[in-house]
C-alpha cells in the first residue's frame, strides 16, 4: 500500500541520505525501519508524508503518487508520532488530541468527543483531558502523542522513535499497549527505531538500513535473525540473535519426553526406582508441584512427605515460544524444562540441549529463498512462528 | 530627499566651520566633557554592578532583591531624576554624576547576575569536580560564560549614560547636549542639528566599540550565532 | 532651591489634581502607543527574521544602532519633518522599542521546541496556520517579557519629549526647574514610575491569562 520505487534523497552538499530504496510496505501491518543513526531511516519515514521530498524515484500511497496530493491534505490523513511527543504546550491534552479533527473542520463538539474517546483508548483517565502537557509524565505524554496521531482515524501511522525518550520500564509498558492497540486498529504503521529488540518485538516486517541510506535487508523478524543477509545485518541484530530467534519458534513443536514425573501419592521407593537425580512431583491433575532431589528423600512414606524445590517456571505448549522453554530449562533446578498444556497439566520435560536441537531451522533453503522477495512465507513445522507481540512474554 | 541632503550640507557646514573646533564651547571641549561624565559614571557603575552581580550570581543569595531593584530602576525617568538632582543640589557636577551612576548600575547588575546564574549547573559541578576552588569556578568558568550578557549590560548602561548625559545639558550642565539645548533656546537650527549629529556619531562609536569588544573577548564557542548541532 | 522648601508640598498636588490627571492620560498615550506600533512592526519583522535567519543580524544591528541614539538627538532629527508634535516624540519611541521587541519575537519563535514544530507540520498545518496557531501562542511569554521592558522604558523616556514641548508628565519636570520648585518634579517622577509599574503588573496579569499552560511550570519572565 505504501510503495517506494527507486527512491533516493541526495542533499545539495553531496551527502546521500537515502539511496535507491525500493520496497513495498504491507497494509495493516507494522513495518519497522531500523539501522544505525544517520542511515536514512527517518528520512525514509518523512518521505511518506512529504516532510522530505525525494530527489529521485516515487513514493506512492494506495497506488497514488503522493506528489499529486497537497502536502497539508496528505498529512492530515497520516498520523505522526515522534520521540518527544511534540505536544502543543499551549493546548490542553484534549485539544491536542482534537487537533487534526479540528483542522479537518469537524466542529469543536465532535472533535472533542472523539478526543475523549481516544484518551480512554490509550489508557489515560478522563480527568487528564483538562491538563496541559507539561503536567504529564513522559510516558503519559507519549500516550497523548499516539492518541493525537489517531485523531482523525488515519489508515496510516508514522512513528519516529516514539518510545525511545522514556525509561525502559515505561517503554516496555508502552510497547505492550501499542501492540494491543494495533490488534484492535489494524493500521498500516511505519515505525523508526534504532533499537533492534524493539524492532523484533513489534515488527511484522523489518527493513534494516545501512550507512549511506541503503536497504540492507527487508524481512520478517524471524528470518532476519535466522538468516541475516550479510555481516552488517548479522552484526546489527547482535551476537545473541540465535537465542532471540527462538522467540519465533512455537513451543508446541518441541520434542518432549515423559521424564521423571510422579504423582504426589507415589511411594518414595517408586522415585528411587527411576534412577534420576531429580523427580518432578505433580498433583492428581498432573499439575506440577515442584522438584525434589532424590538423594534427600525420606527413607519411607510417599512423595507428599518430600521437601519440594520451587519449579522456576514452566512453559505452555499452547502459547509460549521456544525461547520461554529454553529459559525454563536454564532456570530449573533439575535443568529440565517442564512443558504444560492449556490446563496446566505436565505434558513432558526436556533439557536445554534437546530443546535447541528441536528448535533449529529445519529447512535452510526455504529461509534463504525468501530473502530477496521480502514477502516470503513464514517458516513452517517446528519453526512455526508465534505472533510478534507474544514474543515479549518471556522477558 | 532634497531636504535630507540639505540637512547633511547644514551639518557639514557646521562641522567644518573653524569656530566649532576651538574654545570652551567648541566640539573638542564639549566632547571631552561628555566623555568625562559618561566614562566616570560608567566606571563607577561597572565597579558596583559587576561585583554585586558576580557575588549574587555565584552565591544565589539576594536574587529576588536584584530583580526587584532592576525592575524598579528601569521605571525611573532619567530626565526627571537629573533635573531633580540639580534642583535639590544646585548645578554642580558630582550630584549629577551620582545620578548617572545610579542609572547605569541596574543594567550591569542584572545582566551580570543573569549571566552567572544562567551557567549550566552541570558545568559548574564539573568545574568543582576537576578541583577548582570557588574563586577559580567564578573566574575561569562563570565569568567567561557570562561574558556575552555582562557585555550586553555594560553596553546598555553606556548607551543610557551617553543619552542621559546629553539630556543633562538641559538643567545647565556641559557636554554635547549643550549644542542642542542652546540651539533650541536660540532657535538656531544649524546648531541643533549639528549637535545632534555629533551625539549620534558618539553613540555609534560606543555601540561599535562594544561590538568590537565582544568579538575580541567572548569565546567563539559562546557566540549566539555559533552553529547549533 | 530656597532653604526650607520641602521636597513635596501636598497642597500643590491637591490643587493640581485635575490637571495632573490630564497629563497622566497624555503621558500614557505618548508612552504606550509607540509600544503598540512597535508590536505591529516587530511581529511581522520577527517572523520574517525567524524564517530567513540571514536577515536577522542586519535587522538587529539597525535596531541596536537606532536604540543607541540618544532620544534628544533623535527628536531633533524628526522635528524637521513632523514639527513640535506628538508624532515627533512617538516615532523615535517606536523605533526604540524595536531593539527589544524584534529579538524577543525571534527568541520566542525559536523557543518553540523542534518536535512541536515538526508535529504541527506532520499533522497538516500549513505555514501560515502553524505560525498563527502554534508558534506565536507558544512565543507569547517571551514576547510579553519584551513588551514589559519596552513599555516601562518607553513610559520613562516620554518625559524627555518635553524639550520639544511634548513630554506628557515631563511638563512638570521642566516647570519645576523653571520655578526652582521640587514638588512638581517629584510628583512627575513618582507618577511616571507608578504608570510604569502598574503597566508592568497588568502585562504580567495579561500573560497569566493568555498562557495558562505555563503557570504550572512557574515561569517568571
Amino acid at each position: 500500500m505504501i510503495r517506494f520505487d527507486a527512491v533516493s534523497k541526495k542533499y545539495p552538499n553531496g551527502t546521500t541520505a537515502v539511496d535507491g530504496v525500493t520496497v513495498e510496505l504491507a497494509e495493516g501491518a507494522i513495518t519497522i525501519l531500523v539501522g544505525p543513526s544517520g542511515c536514512g531511516k527517518t528520512t525514509t519515514l518523512r518521505m511518506i508524508n512529504r516532510m522530505v521530498e525525494p530527489t529521485a524515484g516515487t513514493v506512492s500511497l494506495r497506488g497514488r503518487d503522493i506528489r499529486e496530493i497537497d502536502a497539508p491534505e496528505l498529512r492530515r490523513g497520516i498520523g505522526y508520532v515522534i520521540q518527544h511527543a511534540g505536544l502543543f504546550p499551549h493546548r490542553t491534552v484534549l485539544d491536542n488530541i482534537a487537533t487534526v479533527p479540528l483542522l479537518l473542520g469537524w466542529g469543536r463538539k465532535k472533535a472533542r468527543a472523539r478526543a475523549a474517546e481516544l484518551l480512554e483508548r490509550v489508557g489515560l483517565p478522563a480527568e487528564m483531558a483538562k491538563r496541559y502537557p507539561n503536567q504529564l509524565s513522559g510516558g503519559q505524554q507519549q500516550r497523548v502523542g499516539v492518541a493525537r496521531a489517531l485523531g482523525a482515524d488515519p489508515p496510516v501511522l508514522l512513528m519516529d522513535e516514539p518510545f525511545s525518550a522514556v525509561d525502559p520500564v515505561v517503554r516496555a509498558e508502552l510497547q505492550t499497549e501499542f501492540a494491543r492497540l494495533q490488534k484492535e486498529l489494524h493500521k498500516t504503521i511505519v515505525f523508526v527505531t534504532h533499537d533492534i529488540d524493539e524492532a523484533i518485538r513489534l515488527g511484522d516486517r523489518i527493513a534494516v538500513f545501512r550507512d549511506g541510506g541503503r536497504l540492507a535487508q527487508f524481512d520478517t523478524p524471524e528470518r532476519l535473525l535466522a538468516d541475516p543477509a550479510d555481516d552488517f545485518v548479522a552484526g546489527f541484530v547482535g551476537q545473541d540473535r540465535g537465542i532471540r530467534r527462538l522467540s519465533f519458534v512455537r513451543a508446541a513443536g518441541l520434542p518432549l519426553r515423559d521424564g521423571p514425573v510422579l504423582p504426589v501419592t507415589s511411594p518414595v521407593a517408586a522415585a528411587r526406582a527411576l534412577d534420576e537425580p531429580w523427580v518432578l512431583v505433580v498433583d492428581d491433575a498432573r499439575r506440577p508441584l515442584g522438584w525434589t532431589p532424590v538423594a534427600d528423600l525420606p527413607v519411607s512414606g510417599t512423595l507428599a512427605d518430600a521437601a519440594l524445590v520451587p519449579l522456576g517456571h514452566t512453559f505452555s505448549l499452547a502459547g509460549d515460544s521456544a525461547r520461554a522453554a529454553l529459559d525454563s530449562a536454564l532456570l530449573s533446578p533439575a535443568r529440565l524444562a517442564v512443558g504444560v498444556d492449556a490446563d496446566g497439566a505436565v505434558v513432558g520435560v526436556a533439557d536445554a540441549h534437546e530443546l535447541t536441537a528441536g528448535a533449529a531451522p529445519t529447512d535452510r533453503a526455504d529461509v534463504a529463498g525468501s530473502r530477496t522477495s521480502g514477502a516470503g512465507s513464514r517458516t513452517e513445522a517446528a519453526g512455526s512462528p508465534v505472533a510478534a507481540d507474544s514474543a515479549g512474554g518471556d522477558r | 530627499m532634497n531636504d535630507f541632503l540639505n540637512q547633511i550640507r547644514l551639518v557639514a557646514d557646521w562641522l567644518t566651520s573653524p569656530a566649532q573646533w576651538h574654545g570652551d564651547e567648541g566640539i573638542p571641549a564639549r566632547l571631552l566633557e561628555h566623555l568625562t561624565y559618561s566614562g566616570l559614571s560608567l566606571l563607577c557603575a561597572a565597579l558596583i554592578g559587576l561585583s554585586a552581580g558576580l557575588l549574587v550570581g555565584h552565591t544565589g543569595r539576594g536574587a529576588f532583591a536584584v530583580a526587584s531593584v532592576a525592575n524598579l530602576a528601569r521605571a525611573i525617568p532619567t530626565f526627571g531624576l537629573v533635573v531633580l538632582v540639580v534642583t535639590l543640589a544646585g548645578l554642580s557636577t558630582v550630584p549629577v554624576l551620582l545620578a548617572l551612576v545610579a542609572l547605569a548600575v541596574p543594567p550591569i547588575l542584572i545582566n551580570t547576575f543573569e549571566g552567572v546564574r544562567g551557567v549550566d549547573p552541570a558545568t559548574r559541578d564539573a568545574a568543582r569536580g576537576v578541583g577548582m576552588t570557588e574563586w577559580e569556578v567564578l573566574a575561569r568558568v562563570e565569568v567567561p560564560m557570562a561574558l556575552p550578557l555582562i557585555l550586553l549590560g555594560l553596553r546598555v548602561a553606556a548607551i543610557q549614560v551617553v543619552a542621559t548625559a546629553t539630556v543633562a545639558a538641559y538643567p545647565g550642565l556641559g557636554g554635547l547636549g549643550r549644542f542642542i539645548v542652546d540651539g533650541l533656546a536660540r532657535n538656531d537650527y544649524e546648531l541643533v542639528i549639528g549637535g545632534s549629529a555629533v551625539v549620534v556619531a558618539l553613540a555609534l562609536v560606543v555601540q561599535a566599540a562594544f561590538t568590537a569588544l565582544g568579538r575580541a573577548v567572548v569565546s567563539p564557542g559562546l557566540r549566539v550565532s555559533a552553529p547549533k548541532s | 532651591m530656597s532653604d526650607g522648601e520641602p521636597l513635596v508640598r501636598w497642597q500643590w498636588i491637591a490643587d493640581h489634581a485635575a490637571e495632573l490627571a490630564d497629563y497622566t492620560a497624555l503621558h500614557l498615550r505618548l508612552g504606550l502607543l509607540p509600544v503598540l506600533f512597535g508590536m505591529l512592526v516587530s511581529v511581522p519583522l520577527g517572523i520574517l527574521c525567524h524564517r530567513r535567519r540571514r536577515l536577522y543580524p542586519p535587522v538587529l544591528t539597525v535596531a541596536n544602532i537606532l536604540y543607541s541614539i540618544p532620544s534628544l538627538a533623535l527628536f531633533m532629527v524628526f522635528v524637521r519633518y513632523t514639527g513640535l508634535t506628538e508624532q515627533t516624540v512617538m516615532i523615535p519611541l517606536t523605533l526604540y522599542t524595536l531593539s527589544v521587541l524584534v529579538p524577543n519575537v525571534v527568541d520566542g519563535l525559536a523557543s518553540v521546541p523542534e518536535p512541536v514544530r515538526l508535529a504541527a507540520t506532520a499533522m497538516g498545518f500549513g505555514a501560515v496556520r502553524r505560525v498563527l496557531q502554534v508558534e506565536l501562542p507558544i512565543a507569547v511569554p517571551v514576547v510579553i517579557a519584551g513588551v514589559r521592558v519596552a513599555a516601562v522604558s518607553s513610559l520613562s523616556l516620554v518625559a524627555v519629549g518635553q524639550l520639544i514641548g511634548q513630554g506628557g508628565l515631563g511638563y512638570y519636570i521642566t516647570r519645576g526647574l523653571q520655578l526652582d520648585f521640587p514638588t512638581p518634579i517629584v510628583t512627575a517622577i513618582v507618577l511616571i514610575m507608578l504608570l510604569a509599574l502598574v503597566t508592568d503588573a497588568l502585562l504580567v496579569v495579561a500573560q497569566r491569562l493568555l498562557t495558562p499552560w505555563s503557570r504550572s511550570r512557574g515561569t517568571t519572565a
